[in-house]
């Protein structure tokens, strides 16, 4: 009996969690008369390509897509080369400053972001940066710069200094001990600090509302995805379809990276 | 660890770090705080050359009666999401626990596709679950037997619009709050319930006498996290209803902005944004301070 409430307040916070999920890739699946009927339908029983149709055929949205993708992998890609310096220089270097460095790392990781938006739009201004994608890619490294560092930081003190001085012994170079002992060890935390940047990056809205204001076609998938209404009306299919295609590659990173992240992530974090 | 590095090597390594910080994160945050304290305006915006005005804007701000409005929502809206997302996480946890293995994968599975569900795409979904006429929300409710919800429009009604906004961000804050204190209570040995069990204690008193202070450091970084994350959230509002209807969803954040880029009081906007950041820091830093100790 206990066993049976317990499956079935399991199963309602199931649905209640997956609900909104299924409701967008249904509704962007339903012809248009099914959405419109009275009493929904919660099985797609005449599936249908048409909204995806529409939603990849409106004004810009391969640009759209393209500017997403390549601010976000921009960003990703040099947060996880500088990150990967500067912990390898906290991780297994002694110098001056090390102990102040981290901590402002660790400050660095609680930054308002929000309190930025005025300045970061002023300064954008002044430097001629307004209505750019490096100026955004450039804000987008730098709010998961600290967050990479520490991540890295506690995979990198995690492994044995030790593997690499034998590589050393064994006639390797410092860079290629690093690259052929550290670096494969490494993957899982790069995974999942790339994951955090991506999901950080193809979200973000503030920033890129007040950063590309006059040229249209500089715009993200996001702030595309908020003005719906004035790209798509009241054809809901359609709108979903275009969310859809949205929260595609985040969802499928996160289920292809999941296993490796959900121990990766308590790895870095526990033993840094 | 090797002293023998040339003592150039490592301030080269973390120069690009320091850099970056320097002036994506340093130099707009000491701005924001200059412009809090100058007259600037779309002329200044325009011509350069800002006068300093003193604690001008603050005086204004504190002064007026919206601000306080504001932050008095903020607070409730904080508040609101905050005890919901943690007692709600707190039961999905404990579920999670007690499950067995196959329902427990596909529960956490779930609750990973929704964490991972873009912000801009969800609520843009919620959008359309509370829609007037053929959202499944309402057809539920009347379904249900709530024949008053025929066709009502929450998005017209400023407490149906607040409502709205906590179920959404709620939905979106349980996964990972509720998947962090299952890893948390996964690492409480289970001979201390044993042996708490033994001793005649209740579920209720185990639960507050074993679970709750062997993960109180955890209950104390979740909850510090979701307060951070609540009260600064903007997308979401913004989307949904640009703060409205009749200021009833403006918090904070959405404050801030509507004043710099709708009126262009860039100066009153970054006011606001400083006095968000040291009511947060004010909040929060007992808390830390006590997580840091413990």
């Amino acid at each position: 009996m206990k066993r049976l409430t317990l499956n079935a307040a399991a199963v309602a916070v199931l649905v209640v969690t997956i609900f909104p999920v299924y409701w967008m890739f249904l509704t962007a699946f339903k012809p248009t008369r099914d959405i419109q009927s009275e009493t929904p339908t919660f099985w797609p029983s005449h599936p249908t390509l048409d909204h995806f149709a529409t939603a990849i055929s409106a004004p810009n949205f391969w640009i759209y897509w393209r500017n997403s993708l390549l601010v976000t992998a921009a960003a990703v890609l040099f947060a996880l080369v500088v990150a990967l310096l500067a912990a390898f220089a906290v991780a297994r270097m002694r110098w001056r400053g090390r102990g102040p460095f981290v901590v402002a790392v660790f400050a660095a990781q609680m930054a308002p972001w929000e309190a930025l938006l005025v300045p970061v739009f002023i300064i954008a201004r002044d430097t001629d940066l307004l209505d750019s994608l490096a100026m955004l890619t450039g804000v987008y490294f730098m709010i998961t710069l600290p967050f990479t560092i520490v991540t890295l930081r506690g995979f990198l003190a995690a492994i044995p200094p030790e593997l690499e001085e034998a590589a050393l012994v064994d006639g390797c170079g410092r860079l290629a001990a690093f690259r052929r002992v550290a670096f494969p060890l490494l993957a899982p935390g790069l995974m999942a600090t790339s994951m955090f940047g991506f999901i950080t990056a193809w979200n973000e809205f503030a920033f890129v509302n007040v950063l590309i204001i006059k040229d249209q076609s500089l715009r993200t998938l996001p702030v595309w995805l908020s003005s719906f209404r004035d790209v798509f009306g009241t054809d809901w299919g359609a709108t979903m379809a275009a969310a859809s295609l949205f929260a595609l590659p985040a969802l499928l990173l996160f289920l292809f990276l999941q296993r490796h992240v959900g121990t990766g992530m308590t790895a870095g974090a526990v033993k840094g | 660890m090797r002293a023998g590095h040339r003592a150039f090597w490592p301030y080269l390594l973390i120069a690009p770090a320091v850099a970056g910080g320097a002036f994506l994160l340093l130099y707009p945050l000491l701005k924001a705080a200059v412009i809090s304290f100058q007259h600037f305006r779309m002329g200044e915006l325009i011509r350069g050359g800002a006068a300093f005005a003193g604690l001008d804007n603050y005086v204004e701000l504190l002064s007026g009666a919206q601000f306080w409005q504001v932050l008095l929502r903020t607070l409730v809206w904080t508040a609101t999401n905050v005890v919901l997302i943690v007692v709600l996480s707190t039961g999905v946890a404990l579920m999670l626990v007690r499950l067995r293995r196959g329902l427990r994968l596909t529960l956490m599975s779930a609750l990973a596709l929704a964490w991972a569900t873009p912000i801009i795409a969800a609520t843009t979904v919620f959008q359309w679950l509370f829609q007037s006429e053929l959202g499944v929300v309402n057809w539920l409710l009347v379904t249900l037997g709530f024949d008053s919800f025929q066709g009502y429009t929450w998005f017209a009604d400023g407490t149906a619009t607040f409502a709205v906004l906590v179920v959404l961000v709620v939905w979106q804050s349980v996964p990972f709050a509720a998947l962090t204190l299952y890893a948390g209570l996964t690492t409480i040995p289970i001979e201390l319930y044993e042996s708490a069990r033994i001793d005649g204690g209740t579920g209720r008193q185990v639960f507050w006498k074993v679970t709750v202070p062997m993960l109180r450091q955890l209950f104390a970084l979740v909850a510090v996290l979701e307060v951070i994350w609540v009260a600064k959230c903007f997308p979401q509002i913004w989307v949904l209803s640009q703060g409205g209807p009749d200021d009833a969803t403006t918090t904070l954040p959405i404050y801030a902005f509507k004043i710099a880029r709708v009126l262009h009081r860039y100066d009153l906007g970054s006011a606001v944004a400083m006095l968000t950041v040291v009511i947060l820091a004010v909040a929060l830093v007992n808390n830390l301070r006590r997580m840091v100790r413990s």
